[in-house]
């Protein structure tokens, strides 16, 4: 009986041995390379764990700590309360253009670096076109982007998304059926959403949710931003840049949030344990979407549009700083040019094409890889399979700079070849940087897509005489879809404005991503216009991509539905 | 100064009569910190001037530059190294990184200011001098009442709370330059309380040097300490922004360098002697780089307004900067910044602000109790945990270096246990020092 297992699962164990093989080559090891020192006496080079107890004896990193916790708990919730309704409502009714809106809901996580922060403050600094206008018309200011509740403010804005694909994409998979039940035993509006529809999206919220908690936690750029220092991973950056590399402390905090994420992603996964998901009819198999009375219509358009001018007034800024000529202590430029625009396609346009390539390929990679983790972890009974998903999340919580210094320092001396360089300064590492980094998001939505999937159908195709290799191809992958799409356009969104290990992977100017030519603007006066062009430009192509793929999976999932025999609540 | 100019002439012309440009070519790779309007410029110019070189610019932040070059030293793939920071080529030097290098171009001073233009050993030259002032944004100014800034001093005056924006020394090295210049020119302890008192209305620190220009640029806060080309920079974009330097600073020269094992030795030195020449000199003066040359000749070409070190000398000549002295204690320095000032941001804001409210509710008063509260309130914000002499010494200042080159060496203390006794003291402090300040305001 033992060896009939082992025989089922030797195609999945080779592949979950490959994709350990590849963690450990391009994220255990390199990392590893770095962050010993944390566990290095600083002054005789032993093994100790003294570094930790410098950690805990200090006020300052305990406040870090708590201020990180906080501001993580916090963002979550801010995050729901702008995604919940935004998901539900595209999702669930006859809603015009929720394809645009759950496109438009995707950009905010593509905030390219320092421009955004720039037009962020610009909008809602302490001088700030919103406050400027509210001092002169009203007489007060309020302060959104000071101290940890601006750091709340600006991260709940930015990460939101990853709730809202996450949740999208598994109200898609509920089985309408449930809900019809549930409509016909006389339950509706709240009180369905609340006791049947959001329940069994419950994986797909999770994730997101997770994702939004691990990121803030982790997040360095937003408290930079806006100055903060006092929270776990400035601290852990500042004391890297600053103190220098073979400072303890730095890495100290490094593996306290790898070791914090992982907690967090092991508190999210107990509080699904022991409940099934699954649900044999796949979404769009069941009920229409309903149709809205005229007010209620009204009433959720208005909730959408506020949600989406909130959450994409950085853009709106971005935007404004691109055409404007100078922007100094004013609600609005000075006056408005193309020139920026032509500056940036006259001189950087290998950027652009560059990151479509990266970033592309890093997101392919990455929804295989999580696909594939996918299937090891939920769908075999390997040992160990469930370190798979922890080894791929931890690279959620190491700073870029660190795994770009570990890549340099162990990739330098291996030469590729062919073309006969060291791998470091290949473009290809800068891919496999922005694959290692992005994984995480990628395999959350891949999880939540397959916790959806019965696999009853699986077992069905089986009996029915197909392979492995064709029951997934066939009947797994397509099933899981939208959950595989929504990690292909985090992936390649967020990929597409990685900067961190970027900058210390690039070699030659010719090989570098969009976010390193913002960077480079970004560095001078005489820079910032240019710099939000190419920000527009980098948003623009992500969120043209997205909507793209949206319209494609609609048509695919329209051309599987089954024509309904007896179409309820036809529109008057 | 009349003398450095007969030189610099003379040097300049046995320059151009007597080195005919060699022929180099090939790809010529330079790790630079420089933004696209100085590396765009100088590599057009340079290219134009020697068709066969292809300049290849690979921007990285100083400290990753540093961090670059050390990780692919066994194999290198970079010709030079440029950037601001002398301490930065001090630490390539350090790493054996760097190959010395005699140039031929005649004509450039030995000091400007009071500080060497040329690391004397050889390793790095500076092609351009730069100092530390204060730029404001006019209309935040005008917006908000507020004088205008010219000295450290006036930065200290309550009316400018929270309106002030820096760089931290640990992040920058030119802030860190400044840091130093003062506490060198007013005394450890005078030093030290000047600073509190600035930092005490900065609105922010900002964890990226080129962070204050921005945020005076676009009105975030008022003034900012920053190094002169930001503020020349973004007055020649367009901004409504001024700048000034304050009688204490110190002018630091803006450094290259060619890295040891450099695949193309030739092109770098030609670059070398381009940027030094005349030619490149005054490609300084362009507006949207506006740096201080080091040939003093160039200055003739400079527009009007422009500071002219080799000129005026009240720019960077009021302190006698010590190396030495600086260098000796350069961690201990940032550390202690970033514990006192950096990460205490706002307990330090919020002690200053009582002190300030309870000295203009005394004024014209004459409450001796509140008074001596007040004083003591000050005293203790002002209060540094260790004393000068300690900064400076050996033993100690080694616990900030962390240079274990070999394993079998040992050092004594950890940085993280210092500075968490330090914390703990500081934070007392300031949260006392508010209790005591508005003690002394009720008694008003």
């Amino acid at each position: 009986m033992k060896l009939n297992i082992a025989v089922v699962e030797r195609g999945p164990m080779a592949i979950g041995l490959l994709i350990a093989l590849f963690l450990l080559l391009f994220l255990g090891i390199p990392v590893a390379k770095v962050i010993f020192v944390a566990f290095q006496d600083p002054n005789t080079g032993q093994a100790t764990i003294i570094n930790f107890v410098d950690f805990f004896r200090n006020s300052l990193f305990r406040e870090s700590f708590v201020n990180s916790f906080y501001v993580s708990a916090m963002s979550v919730v801010l995050a729901s309360i702008l995604a919940i309704p935004l998901a539900y409502f595209t999702t669930r009714f006859n809603f015009g253009g929720a394809a645009l809106i759950q496109t438009l809901g995707i950009i905010p996580l593509i905030m390219p670096p320092f421009v955004g922060a720039v037009a962020m403050q610009l909008l809602f600094g302490a001088n700030g076109s919103v406050n400027l206008l509210l001092d002169e018309h009203l007489g007060f200011t309020i302060p959104f982007m000071e101290g940890l509740n601006g750091v709340i403010f600006v991260e709940s804005l930015h990460y939101f998304p990853f709730i809202l694909i996450n949740l999208s994409a598994a109200l898609n998979n509920v089985d309408r059926a449930m809900e019809e039940s549930a409509q016909n035993l006389g339950s509706s509006g709240l009180r369905l959403f609340r006791r049947i529809v959001f329940p069994l999206a419950l994986p797909g919220y999770v994730a997101g949710a997770a994702l939004v908690f691990i990121k803030v936690f982790d997040d360095l750029g937003t408290p930079l931003l806006l100055n903060v220092n006092n929270m776990l991973a400035p601290q852990a950056y500042l004391r890297i840049t600053s103190i220098g590399i073979s400072d303890p402390m730095g890495y100290v905090i490094s593996v306290i949030l790898v070791a914090f994420s992982l907690l967090a992603l092991w508190v999210s996964l107990l509080s699904m344990r022991g409940k099934d998901y699954a649900t044999v009819q796949k979404g769009g198999g069941g009920l229409m979407r309903r149709d809205l009375k005229r007010w209620e219509k009204l009433g959720c358009y208005a909730v959408v549009i506020f949600i989406l001018l909130l959450v994409l007034s950085p853009h709106i800024g971005l935007l404004l700083l691109s055409f404007g000529t100078i922007w100094s202590f004013a609600v609005l430029p000075d006056a408005f040019t193309l020139e920026h625009y032509y500056t940036v396609i006259s001189t950087s346009s290998q950027y652009i094409s560059n990151t479509l390539l990266y970033a592309g390929l890093a997101a392919l990679f990455d929804v295989i890889l999580a696909t594939a983790i996918g299937y090891v972890v939920w769908r075999t009974k390997l040992v160990g399979r469930k370190w798979l998903d922890y080894g791929a999340t931890a690279a959620l919580a190491v700073p870029g700079v660190v795994l770009g210094i570990g890549y340099l320092r162990t990739f330098h001396s291996v030469e590729v070849p062919i073309i006969e360089e060291p791998l470091a300064s290949w473009w290809v590492i800068i891919v496999v940087a922005m694959t290692i980094r992005r994984l995480p998001y990628a395999l959350r939505a891949c999880i939540a897509a397959i916790q959806q999937v019965s696999v009853m159908l699986e077992e069905a195709a089986e009996n029915l005489g197909a392979t492995k290799g064709r029951t997934v191809w066939r009947i797994l992958v397509p099933l899981m879809s939208g959950g595989i799409l929504a990690g292909f356009v985090t992936s390649f969104a967020t990929a597409s404005v990685e900067l961190s290990a970027t900058i210390m992977l690039v070699a030659r100017e010719t090989d570098a991503p969009l976010a390193y030519g913002i960077y480079e603007f970004m560095q001078s006066a005489s820079g910032r216009g240019p710099g939000a062009a190419l920000g527009v430009i980098a948003v623009l192509f992500v969120g043209i991509g997205t909507y793209v793929s949206h319209v494609i999976i609609e048509r695919t999932k329209r051309s599987r539905e089954p024509k309904p025999i007896v179409s309820e609540g036809v529109p008057a | 100064m009349n003398r450095f100019i007969k030189h610099g002439l003379a040097g300049v012309a046995l320059a151009m009569a007597s080195s005919p440009l060699l022929a180099v070519d090939g790809t010529l790779t330079i790790v630079t910190s420089y933004p696209p309007d100085t590396t765009n410029t100088f590599k057009a110019a340079f290219e134009k001037k020697h068709p066969g070189v292809k300049v290849e610019m690979l921007k990285k932040k100083t400290t990753a530059g540093i961090k670059y070059l050390q990780e692919i030293s066994d194999n290198n793939s970079a010709d030079m190294f440029w950037a601001s920071a002398p301490d930065a080529f001090e630490v390539l030097k350090g790493d054996d990184l760097l190959v010395k290098y005699d140039v031929k171009v005649k004509g450039i001073p030995e000091k400007v200011g009071s500080f060497p233009i040329n690391d004397p050993q050889g390793y790095y030259k500076g092609f351009a001098a730069s100092g530390y002032g204060i730029m404001w944004n006019t209309r935040y100014l005008k917006a908000k009442k507020l004088p205008i800034a010219k000295n450290w001093a006036d930065l200290k005056d309550p009316v400018w709370h929270g309106h002030v924006g820096m760089s931290a020394p640990s992040r920058s090295g030119t802030t860190h330059l400044t840091v130093e210049t003062v506490i060198q020119g007013m005394g450890w302890e005078a030093g030290w309380a000047e600073w509190k008192a600035i930092a005490g209305n900065f609105k922010t620190v900002t964890e990226r040097s080129f962070g204050v220009p921005d945020g005076v640029n676009s009105g975030q806060f008022g003034a900012g300490i920053v190094i002169d080309f930001f503020g020349l920079s973004s007055q020649a974009s367009g901004f409504p922004v001024e700048f000034a330097y304050p009688e204490v600073t110190t002018l630091v020269p803006a450094n290259i360098a060619i890295v040891k094992n450099a695949p193309n030795q030739p092109a770098a030195e030609a670059f070398i002697e381009y940027i030094l020449s005349s030619e490149g000199q005054e490609l300084l003066l362009d507006p949207k780089i506006r740096r201080l040359p080091v040939n003093p000749e160039t200055y003739a070409k400079a527009p009007a307004d422009f500071p002219n070190p080799f000129k005026d000398k009240s720019i960077g000549a009021a302190v006698k900067f010590d190396l030495g002295l600086s260098k000796g204690r350069y961690n201990v320095v940032n550390s202690l910044f970033d514990v006192m000032i950096t990460y205490r941001l706002d307990d330090l804001r919020d002690a200053t602000k009582a002190v300030q409210d309870a000295e203009a509710a005394a004024m014209g008063k004459s409450n001796n109790e509140a008074n001596a509260l007040i004083e003591q309130a000050r005293a203790l914000i002002n209060q540094v945990p260790i004393t000068e002499a300690r900064a400076s010494e050996e033993d100690f200042a080694g616990i900030f270096k962390k240079k274990r080159k070999k394993s079998t060496d040992t050092v004594t203390g950890r940085q993280a246990e210092v500075e968490q006794e330090w914390d703990k003291q500081v934070k007392a402090n300031y949260a006392k020092a508010e209790e005591l300040a508005e003690q002394a305001q009720s008694l008003l």
